[in-house]
């Protein structure tokens, strides 16, 4: 236990330190790669909530990641150039709040509807729920349509500068431990207790009295929450958005993070990003073909790799 | 409203729908029998356009070339149950999405690397390259009629292979009870390879016949799979009747969205707001109709009677 403990800590200070330490010698590079690894374990962490403490595999949530990073650039677009004077500003108080908003009243009026089916018929409902919302943003012109959106200016909050690359890292490596402790504490308590037991033998739990749709709908939505904060970063990190964020092919990779790491484990997705950020940086630099290692890495893992990396490192995963 | 650009818009979209249900057959036949969720399923569309485009270079003629990439295009689909979908039946559907998705990202690169990032455009025989005059005033290109029947051929040449051979016999109870084929005796193996094999044919087949038009791009399995998913979903997973039916019904409605729908946005709001809005209605309308049906009738409009 004890051991286990100073693995975890020895991989949150590493994830903190290791790119301050990079770009304290000269090495910028690599602290704007841990701040999108930061940002998309984030998302994974979101994700794993329910694809893994709940078994709701949702092929979609590449959506909220979108609708969290447009939360951030419409303000600013309108605060540039005019227009909806309700939502213009830079405030980021105001634009974090609109994300969580919004991503959050999108998971629940969608998970309504999702969450009445099972099975493959859940993967599709949710694929289907984001794609429209990657048709939405490619429709609307005023947002940069097709060709995405250049958010010009970043969030601005009191005492921190999302300008400076040093500070922005570490809100989202300081914003990825709150939510990786946000999540385990939902896991442990009994909340996330009915929500394991929800995937483990759902009819049961309704036998117990539990309104399991309930339930799942508040997992649901927090994850959406989740996802949309993690967008909301990302649309600062890039001061880019465009709809090919949303597309199902991104929703498809952070699934993959998260079995990667290891489903219902609280270093999974955190080790699972860590992971495809790092081979996609090698790959991607040793050749442009680097899809194809990568596909046959992602089919290998599918295969042969049970539980996921957590589970080849015994120590690092919180399973006992 | 022009009556001609209707017509035209309404061949327009029997012909879409007839594509998609050359994908989305194998689509539901691999998911009704083996309840394998296929996303590189889009990958041997595109991949029939691409070897369709090199042997038609090759022969000189489209129509040699496409009967020679049937057989081919089957054989990859046979490799690819052997290889990728064998080893995942028996996990779950997540593992299934993920194993199809690595998949779809090394075929795609595969193809790149072979053919190149730029489409290749398939030059049409002179005899299908023309236009015909089907009514007076009502002119369309010769090749929209030859997709339309080709597929309109396979389409039944499927549904006999299906109801009326004892191989389809044997599809048909191995998709209501798999256990008890095996259990008569029936090598259930080789039947799930077949299957997957007149799958890949059949959405290579699309694949050929569109690539003439839009020529053969990478990219272009995923445009298609997705929507050849919510066709399936609406007509019934496992029902071949409701995959024909969903698909004319969603080539139709994507089709005529896109070509009519601002205009009868106009009759009701500003024509300003309707060129907004229309192409985003258009595009979503599919996915609306999926969750719709999904929400009221989640077996989906033509359930196979036996499961």
């Amino acid at each position: 236990m004890q051991k286990k403990v100073f693995v975890q800590g020895l991989i949150l200070a590493a994830v903190l330190i290791v790119p301050l330490l990079l770009n304290y010698i000269g090495h910028p590079f690599y602290l704007d790669l841990a701040t999108r690894l930061c940002i998309l374990a984030i998302a994974a962490v979101g994700l794993n909530l329910i694809l893994g403490y709940g078994g709701m595999i949702s092929f979609g949530h590449a959506a909220y990641l979108g609708l969290g990073a447009y939360a951030v650039g419409i303000p600013a677009h309108h605060w540039l150039y005019g227009g909806m004077d309700a939502i213009a500003t830079t405030n980021g108080f105001v634009q974090f709040g609109l994300a969580l908003l919004v991503s959050g009243i999108f998971a629940l009026l969608t998970g309504l509807i999702c969450l009445k089916v099972k099975g493959v018929y859940f993967i599709m409902i949710t694929m289907a729920f984001a794609q429209m919302v990657y048709y939405l943003f490619i429709s609307i012109a005023e947002y940069g349509g097709d060709d995405g959106l250049v958010i010009d200016t970043r969030s601005e909050f009191p005492l921190v500068n999302f300008d400076d690359a040093t500070q922005l890292f570490t809100i989202c490596a300081v914003s990825l431990f709150f939510v990786m402790w946000l999540v385990w504490r939902i896991s442990k308590s009994q909340f996330g207790m009915v929500l394991a037991g929800i995937k483990g033998n759902e009819q049961r739990m309704i036998a117990m009295g539990y309104n399991t749709f309930a339930y799942k709908l508040a997992a649901y939505v927090i994850s959406g929450m989740i996802c949309g904060f993690s967008g909301a970063l990302l649309g600062n990190f890039t001061t880019f958005i465009s709809p090919e964020m949303i597309d199902w092919a991104r929703s498809g990779e952070l699934m993959f993070m998260v079995i990667l790491g290891g489903v219902a484990t609280t270093f999974g997705p955190l080790l699972g990003a860590i992971t495809f950020i790092i081979l996609e940086e090698v790959l991607s630099t040793m050749t442009i073909y680097w899809h194809l290692p990568f596909g046959l890495l992602l089919i290998g893992v599918v295969m042969f790799v049970k539980g996921g990396l957590s589970a080849l490192i015994p120590k690092a995963g919180d399973k006992e | 409203m022009d009556y001609t650009l209707f017509v035209i818009q309404l061949l327009n979209g029997l012909q879409l729908g007839i594509l998609l249900f050359l994908v989305a057959s194998g689509l539901t036949l691999v998911f009704g029998i083996l309840d394998f969720v296929n996303l590189a399923h889009g990958s041997v569309y595109m991949l029939g356009a691409f070897v369709c485009a090199s042997l038609t270079f090759a022969l000189g003629n489209f129509v040699y070339a496409l009967l020679i990439s049937l057989p081919i295009v089957a054989v990859i689909g046979y490799g690819f149950e052997c290889l990728i979908a064998r080893p995942l039946y028996e996990r779950d559907h997540l593992d299934h999405v993920l194993g199809t998705f690595g998949a779809i990202l090394v075929i795609d690169t595969l193809a790149h690397m072979i053919w190149g990032p730029a489409g290749i455009a398939i030059p049409l025989p002179a005899a299908l390259d023309g236009q015909t005059q089907l009514a007076p005033g009502i002119v369309v290109p010769t090749f929209r009629l030859a997709i339309i029947t080709a597929g309109l051929i396979a389409a039944a040449g499927l549904y006999w292979l299906v109801n009326h051979t004892r191989t389809g016999m044997l599809i048909r109870a191995g998709a209501s009870n798999r256990t008890m084929v095996t259990a008569l005796g029936v090598d259930i193996q080789a039947l799930f390879s077949f299957v997957f094999a007149i799958g890949a044919a059949l959405a290579g087949l699309a694949g050929m016949l569109i690539a003439p038009i839009t020529e053969a791009s990478l990219g272009m399995g995923n445009n298609i799979i997705i929507t050849a998913f919510v066709v399936i979903i609406v007509g019934g997973i496992g029902s071949m009747k409701g995959a024909f039916l969903a698909a004319l019904l969603i080539g139709m409605i994507d089709t005529l969205g896109r070509a009519f729908l601002d205009d009868i946005l106009k009759l009701f709001m500003s024509s300003s707001a309707a060129e907004n809005s229309a192409p985003a209605i258009s595009s979503m309308s599919i996915y609306l109709i999926m969750a719709l049906i999904l929400f009221f009738r989640p077996q989906g409009l033509f359930p196979p009677k036996l499961r």
